[in-house]
């Protein structure tokens, strides 16, 4: 079904396709990735090969020339997959590492690096959490220090997705003492160069399938070709790559919410109690019905708002508003779909303590819902 | 920008009416909750200016324009900071004059549309009877052919404008079976023989609207009253609910929007321990979760919108939007009640009515268990039929 004004046929055709995709080639193997802690290289190409993680991206720089929608369709649908570690890592790279190369790299930095991450080829990573900062973003420590025509990079970065493996990553620095913005500037690191290295990787309560690190650098050089975008206009640059990664979120979020929703409504209908499906008991019934209106009102809230940020608008009162009501949601709604599950519920042996694991985590990353707040309360006036 | 479903003539309308009721509704808010009741100099006001006439067409006198138009007009009246005056306004034009609009003779919109949308006579629906709401095919008030008569006999209750209305669509069996076809509506001068008031309910909230009970005693109603076929007024009556329930998710977000504005005004002028209450975290985020409460509902309300407005079914989505709007506003009014401290319990400031007002609403056009027991039914969740017959 088309929905206007958000989704052609076109998109239908897309979400179709993903679908298959997913039910082939994802869903067969999350369990055993999530094990792993980490899933094959071989899902970036092959989804480089369909074109999926270029959807939105234009076709000069290898992309499918789709709308922002194109990219809502993927994270809606890679989010049905059974976990959350794989719609996250790709939408890292789709979605958060690579727009800023994009926006404000330069025709060669699209050519190293944007073209094959969208073919597949290399994965990508964002560093902006330190283990000291996190939202605070003007209190980073990672210094790169300008050395003739090379920058020397030092710090630790945390949290980072893709970080154990990744070719390159779009790096927050502090390249001044200037207090406030003006002092940060974004690099694009190669992970293959002198000094970079892992420090961990990171163990999870959910996410699992998704590989998190600590990186270190120590003495990192990189040529200044490597710098993205203006040095010290990398507060702004990364502030507008937080839109996209919150609004991104906002649409796994009500993927991730449909996927428990419709495995509680399937269970609720083949589930016995008391000889009749406990579907059929009006307060399952209703919380049901509760469920999925939580799920509708907040899909028309990210389809409104991703609405106007497809048009060039970057709202950012609204962009935090649905980043931090979808993530609440996704998660109360996997919370409610484990209660239906009852003891099954608790069970790994069952679909849904994982997607109340894997939907604690948008409540967090992409910025808290506390500092969601802190954002909202400033644009409303207060 | 605001959202896509409004353009630039939909923005400048509120405006106007935002400057309306600025003007001529506020001020005079106390006084009317005092009364008891909405003025019918504001009905004739209201008709003089084209509100009351949105949606209907340019031959009864309307306006011909959209029903996006109308809830802009629906949203910022239910703004002014009484319910009681949106209720008055709303059951007029939204509940009860739809019916003759949708389903009415020519004859019946120049009789009782005309001087409907002039605001020179005041209309109600009556279907709420004392043992029953929203089970509509239990209503027992019979209406019998007697020629060019029908004979109507029974009662109704919670009728909004019921005191001062003149004219009142009834709802009444018309035979006894089979159920959901044997219901016709009818259109009621208030002045017939055997017509009754009962009394003037009292009221927690939504109290400068007047809600009575009416009484049928042999009342002779002209067959050319009927509205559209006989027999079939229970399935008007359900179409009509999925514009009510928008309308009313509507208008829980103009007054949520009132009782934030006010919460925030208030916020930033109290001083406590010698700074504003603003400046108090717990207050901002509170205020924050009453700010996203709002655009959750707003967001689902515009999509219901959007499918009615295109004549598309919308059951679902304006189910969705009342239940999750009137919850949202009973949220938001109570918080903002609570950041006012003391002065929030205090009639002298206006939350308070507000909140009391809020309280209707996930009660009438439906509570909100007979709306999720409508989307059980819609989602395919209950996988026996169930035994309410409303949707």
């Amino acid at each position: 079904m088309t929905y206007a004004p958000y989704f052609t046929d076109e998109h239908v055709h897309l979400r179709n396709m993903i679908r298959k995709f997913v039910e082939k080639e994802i869903a067969p193997f999350v369990d055993e990735w999530e094990e792993e802690g980490e899933f094959p290289r071989s899902v970036f190409t092959r989804m480089g090969e369909l074109g999926l993680l270029g959807l939105h991206y234009p076709e000069e720089v290898g992309g499918q020339g789709g709308d922002y929608f194109s990219g809502m369709v993927l994270a809606e649908e890679l989010n049905k997959c059974g976990c959350g570690g794989v719609p996250m890592a790709i939408a890292v790279q789709t979605d958060m590492a690579t727009p800023p190369i994009y926006k404000f790299g330069t025709k060669d930095q699209h050519e190293r690096f944007l073209r094959p991450a969208i073919q597949g080829k290399r994965i990508a990573a964002i560093g902006i959490s330190e283990p000291n900062n996190g939202s605070d973003v003007m209190g980073i420590q990672t210094r790169a220090k300008r050395d003739g025509d090379e920058w020397v990079i030092n710090g630790t970065k945390t949290f980072i997705t893709n970080g154990t493996r990744a070719d390159f990553v779009t790096l927050v620095t502090r390249t001044s003492e200037d207090p406030g913005p003006k002092g940060i500037s974004l690099f694009i690191v190669e992970t293959d160069r002198l000094g970079f290295s892992v420090g961990k990787k990171l163990d999870k309560v959910g996410m699992r399938s998704s590989d998190t690190a600590e990186l270190i650098f120590d003495n990192v050089r990189v040529p200044h070709e490597n710098l993205l975008g203006k040095e010290g206009h990398g507060f702004y640059q990364i502030m507008w790559q937080l839109q996209g990664e919150r609004m991104i979120g906002a649409a796994g979020a009500i993927g991730g919410a449909e996927y428990a929703y419709e495995q509680a409504l399937t269970y609720a209908k083949s589930r016995e109690a008391f000889n009749q499906p406990i579907g059929n008991f009006q307060v399952i019934a209703h919380l049901l019905a509760e469920m999925k209106t939580e799920i509708e009102v907040c899909r028309e809230l990210t389809y409104a708002t991703a609405y106007r940020f497809s048009k060039g608008e970057v709202p950012s009162k609204e962009i935090s508003i649905t980043k931090l009501a979808a993530a609440q949601m996704g998660h109360w709604v996997a919370d409610r779909a484990l209660q239906i599950f009852g003891g099954n519920g608790y069970m790994a042996e069952y679909p849904i303590e994982r997607a109340w694991r894997d939907s604690r985590l948008p409540r967090i990353g992409g910025g808290t819902d506390e500092i969601m707040k802190e954002i909202i309360s400033k644009q409303i006036g207060l | 920008m605001s959202h896509w479903i409004f353009t630039e003539e939909h923005e400048m309308f509120r405006k106007a009416v935002r400057a309306f009721l600025e003007k001529e509704v506020t001020p005079y808010i106390e006084q009317w909750e005092k009364e008891g009741e909405t003025p019918r100099s504001l009905f004739r006001r209201m008709g003089e200016l084209g509100y009351l006439g949105i949606k209907f067409p340019e031959e009864c006198g309307g306006s011909g324009l959209d029903v996006i138009m109308e809830a802009v007009f629906t949203e910022e009246l239910s703004r002014c900071g009484a319910g009681g005056v949106g209720a008055a306004i709303g059951a007029h034009t939204t509940i009860a004059m739809t019916n003759i609009w949708r389903y009415g003779t020519q004859e019946q919109k120049l009789k009782y549309l005309v001087p409907g949308i002039k605001g020179e006579a005041i209309s109600a629906l009556g279907v709420t009877e004392p043992s029953g709401g929203s089970d509509v095919s239990g209503i027992k008030t019979t209406a019998k052919q007697d020629g060019d008569f029908y004979i109507l006999n029974g009662s109704k209750t919670f009728i909004t404008n019921g005191v001062n209305a003149d004219y009142v669509i009834v709802a009444a069996k018309t035979r006894e079976a089979p159920v959901h076809r044997n219901i016709s509506l009818f259109i009621v001068d208030t002045n017939s023989e055997g017509y009754s008031v009962g009394k003037k309910l009292k009221k927690l909230g939504w109290r400068s609207s007047d809600t009575g009970e009416i009484f049928f005693d042999h009342v002779k109603v002209p067959k050319e009253n009927l509205i559209g076929k006989e027999n079939e007024g229970f399935h008007y009556i359900m179409n009509n609910f999925q514009y009510e329930r928008m309308t009313l998710a509507l208008g829980c977000i103009g007054a949520a929007e009132k009782a934030l504005q006010l919460a925030i005004k208030y916020s930033k002028e109290r001083i406590q321990f010698n700074q504003p209450l603003s400046e108090y975290q717990v207050l901002r985020h509170k205020m924050v979760d009453m700010a996203v409460d709002i655009e959750k509902a707003r967001n689902i309300s515009y999509r219901a919108l959007y499918l009615y407005n295109k004549g598309k079914d919308c059951v679902t989505e304006a189910t969705m939007a009342k239940v999750y709007a009137s919850e949202m506003l009973n949220r938001v009014t109570d918080q903002a009640l609570q950041i006012h401290g003391g002065n929030g319990y205090m009639m002298e400031y206006p939350i308070q009515r507000i909140w009391r007002d809020a309280r209707i609403q996930t009660i009438g056009g439906g509570t909100t268990q007979i709306m999720n027991e409508i989307l059980t039914k819609q989602l395919g969740i209950i996988s026996q039929p169930s035994k309410l017959q409303t949707q």
